[in-house]
């Protein structure tokens, strides 16, 4: 049926270049009204980037957007919206020093006799609100009400102003279960009226719930368009990870792992990770797997007291501990390596030596403070059995790639020598060869018998260096393989499935 | 609940009546119309000072150029009219072109350059104070009869209270600020600005315009309040009004209006200036305090209402409604 409709929205063959690296590669996409479109891939595949260069945020290299069968060209998301496309972002992008009718009419506000209409305007803003079956006050600051309804006064902007399609960029990340429902009402109201949403999330089965069809990236590349009638969750899963079907060779070896060190029971946080149970033995390492929002970081940041537990125990070598903060899980010998590294990892000014030795000195308070020489050994020894490539230690961090920043950041946690490291995307955005180095010496360390928790969204990589794989779907730890159980296919199953049973 | 910018607002109009009252019921003879209208002669050029600051505050910048401003308007003004045959009407347009023109210079920097407002007007405050010094370090008399025809418009209300033409420009300038702010596109803009520039961006606000506006509104409004000064005092003097750009910001505060921006209201200012006002008349009346006390109970005084406004802060986004309760069902 759809395929008789005429679309509204149709982009060809765009390109999209940064500093030389592909960002997209000749993407399509077609909206016909109606319809939900999910668009889908993990984080890094382009839906950001398309969304950006539809909507004029980035200037695209090339291919053609037609809408309404007319080309168009906009140089900016204002430009955009008048054309008839609106977007949503995930944080509300609306004004919460204002009432809700100033952020519903702000550029466009009702005039009389060349001032503002603010009865008018108050009006008009109830009746529009009443219409997405929201009857609040919009005399009132936007900050009164809640993110969801926030989330409908934006969509309610974004339709007046545009009207033919609408981009909702991760509009549920941060509802819970009954504001989600709110919004997916509004949608469902729109595309009755003939309109075209994009529906861009990491919760497939809201995508399932919602959408009509979906279009998959990965890479940059479109890896598929389906209607999501024909298909299962399972097959959307194995479409974004793209995950091959020959078997990784696995090379973390049947090796016996020592005694347990760190263990916990009912460990969890409400609204990020729900209670889990997990044991850790020396010389293993442990895999977190799963998409996007799963709980993997979450289950990090608990762990190392980044945000604290409020429930649940832990015991460290048998004595019962209290992880409430970075500070103690480092004096328990723990480490963590972040997933955003130039955002919590690195201090990009400082130079390299000075962000090696930061844990280290941190550990020992800043009154003992570290001798020079000693300083130079330690710096000197982790440049050389990580082969960190630099002009020189004295050199900013920020100046090294990608690979390198991730190695010092890493010979920052092995300077303290610790019991257990935590990695969280430990190859993001790194090349090829630091990459493997990584993995290497991953293997190496769980070897010289420390205990690793390791989480990524890599499959191929957790296969080679797990003991055994958690898999996380849903913010809950869903299944745990080990030994022979680790495969692409068996963690790509647990994931699209949620299957509990052992 | 009640909306948090509009509860600062009254916390402020409370906090002056109360301290009329207090005054008054120590001091009788301060319910006259005479100290009503000393009050606003007094303090015009604050006024009119703060006005500006109020637009530049709300849209989360700062402008520590007016202070300097008014001295070099003084100056300019007075050294115009001893040198030159011009007629004091024709000096005051020019003057006024060139204070909006250096405040729309500054808002252009502050924009396309990126820089933070606070180390731009603080180059502009040491620009325009060393202009002044320039056109002269004396303190020059201004004898023109037009100066005089200005001085002599007095409404003389019942109770022996004169109220001045500046006085009048002041309550003006805030009423026409009112009506900026709040019935116009652009008073939006400003609001929209002070919260987010990026979402404001987003949301198809001309920032570039915007900010340049606000400045110029600033500069504009500086050199109005040298004018009145410059009338206030029959003199120009580059050492004049030092300081007189915290005195603005003070008032903006204790009216108000968050000094991160977005929200407050330019009548708040005006309160807050009345009650600055009311301090000095208080110490006046009393004879015995030093002046100094002042600024002490300014200190207090803006210490209370940046905590209040912690307060209310939080207080709007701990009640916030769920969706639930608001939607209705469909």
């Amino acid at each position: 049926m759809e395929t008789q409709m005429k679309p509204i929205l149709r982009a060809k063959g765009i390109d999209k270049f940064f500093a030389g690296a592909i960002a997209l590669d000749k993407v399509d996409l077609t909206l016909y009204p109606g319809e939900v479109h999910a668009l889908l891939g993990e984080n890094g595949a382009g839906k950001s980037t398309l969304i950006k260069s539809l909507t004029g945020a980035y200037h695209r290299d090339g291919g053609t957007i037609e809408l309404d069968g007319a080309q168009i060209d906009p140089r900016s998301p204002v430009e955009s919206q008048a054309l008839g496309i609106g977007t949503v972002y995930q944080e509300v992008n609306l004004l919460e020093n204002m009432s809700v009718s100033d952020n519903l009419f702000l550029g466009w506000q009702p005039m009389k006799r060349r001032l503002l209409d603010h009865r008018e305007m108050h009006r008009r803003a109830r009746e529009i609100l009443k219409g997405y079956g929201l009857d609040i006050d919009p005399t009132q600051l936007l900050s009164s009400y809640s993110i969801a309804i926030q989330q409908v006064v934006a969509i309610a902007r974004a339709v007046e102003l545009s009207g033919k399609v609408l981009i909702l960029d991760e509009p549920t990340a941060s509802l819970d279960r009954e504001e989600i429902e709110l919004v997916f009402s509004v949608v469902r109201n729109l595309t009755s009226r003939g309109m075209a949403v994009v529906f861009i999330t990491h919760f497939l089965d809201q995508v399932f719930e919602l959408c009509d069809r979906a279009t998959v990236l990965r890479n940059g590349c479109v890896v598929g368009e389906r209607k999501l009638a024909d298909v299962s969750q399972g097959d959307i899963v194995e479409l974004m990870l793209g995950h091959h079907l020959e078997a990784t060779k696995r090379r973390a070896k049947q090796s016996s792992p020592g005694e347990t060190i760190l263990s916990m029971k009912g460990f969890g946080k409400r609204g990020m990770i729900e209670p889990f149970d997990l044991d850790l033995r020396e010389g293993e390492v442990v895999g977190l797997a799963g998409l996007l929002g799963s709980g993997r970081t979450e289950t990090c940041k608990v762990i190392f007291g980044v945000v604290s537990a409020d429930q649940g125990s832990a015991e460290l070598s048998g004595k019962s501990i209290r992880l409430s903060s970075p500070r103690t899980a480092l004096e328990h010998s723990l480490g963590l390596c972040p997933e955003d590294r130039k955002t919590d990892g690195i201090v990009g000014d400082l130079s390299v030596r000075e962000n090696i030795i930061l844990s280290l000195q941190a550990r020992q308070g800043w009154t003992r403070p570290l001798k020079r020489s000693r300083i130079n050994q330690i710096v000197d020894e982790y440049v050389k059995a990580l082969d960190i490539r630099l002009a020189s230690p004295n050199m900013p961090i920020r100046l090294l790639s990608g690979g390198n920043q991730q190695k010092a950041l890493l010979a920052r946690w092995l300077a303290t020598e610790p019991d257990i490291l935590i990695l969280d995307e430990p190859t993001r955005g790194i090349d090829v060869g630091a990459h493997a180095e990584i993995i290497d010496l991953i293997e190496r360390l769980r070897e010289q018998g420390m205990a690793l928790i390791v989480a990524s969204s890599e499959m191929e990589e957790l296969v080679a260096y797990s003991t055994r794989v958690v898999v996380l779907r849903d913010r809950r730890q869903v299944r745990e393989l080990r030994g022979e159980e680790i495969t692409t296919d068996r963690i790509v199953k647990s994931i699209s499935q949620g299957e509990t049973a052992a | 609940m009640m909306r948090s910018p509009r509860l600062a607002l009254y916390i402020t109009m409370t906090t002056f009546v109360l301290a009329f009252l207090i005054s008054a019921s120590q001091y009788p003879s301060m319910l006259s119309t005479r100290v009503v209208a000393n009050l606003l002669t007094d303090n015009a050029f604050l006024g009119l000072t703060a006005v500006g600051m109020t637009f530049v505050i709300l849209s989360g910048g700062i402008d520590l150029s007016v202070g300097s401003v008014i001295a070099f308007s003084g100056v300019f003004l007075a050294v115009i009219l001893r040198d030159t045959s011009m007629h004091p009407l024709v000096a005051f347009v020019l003057l006024l072109m060139v204070t909006t023109a250096f405040g729309a210079a500054m808002g252009s920097i502050i924009h396309y350059l990126e820089m933070p407002p606070f180390i731009v007007t603080l180059a502009g405050m040491f620009l325009m104070r060393g202009l002044a010094y320039v056109l002269s370090t004396d303190s020059v008399p201004i004898t023109h009869p037009f100066y005089d025809t200005i001085q002599d418009v007095v409404w003389k209300a019942p109770g022996g209270g004169r109220f001045r033409l500046i006085g009048g420009i002041m309550i003006l300038a805030y009423i026409v600020a009112m009506i900026v702010l709040h019935k116009t596109r652009f008073g939006r803009n400003v609001y929209a600005l002070g919260g987010s520039a990026g979402t404001a961006r987003l949301m198809g606000v001309p920032i570039a315009r915007t900010t340049i506006t606000i400045y110029a509104i600033g500069g504009g409004l500086a050199g109005l309040a040298g004018i009145v000064y410059s009338i206030y005092t029959s003199a120009g003097y580059s050492l004049a009004t030092v300081g007189v750009e915290l005195d603005a910001i003070a008032a903006v505060v204790i009216g108000g209006t968050l000094l991160s921006g977005g929200s407050g209201y330019v009548a708040g200012t005006f309160f807050g200036i009345l009650i600055m006002g009311l301090i000095q008349t208080y110490i006046v009346f009393d004879g015995t305090l030093s002046s100094w006390w002042t600024k002490i109970v300014i200190g207090g005084l803006l210490f209370a209402f940046i905590m209040l406004q912690k307060a209310l802060g939080w207080a709007t986004t701990k009640g916030r409604r769920p969706a639930s309760e608001s939607a209705t069902q469909s």
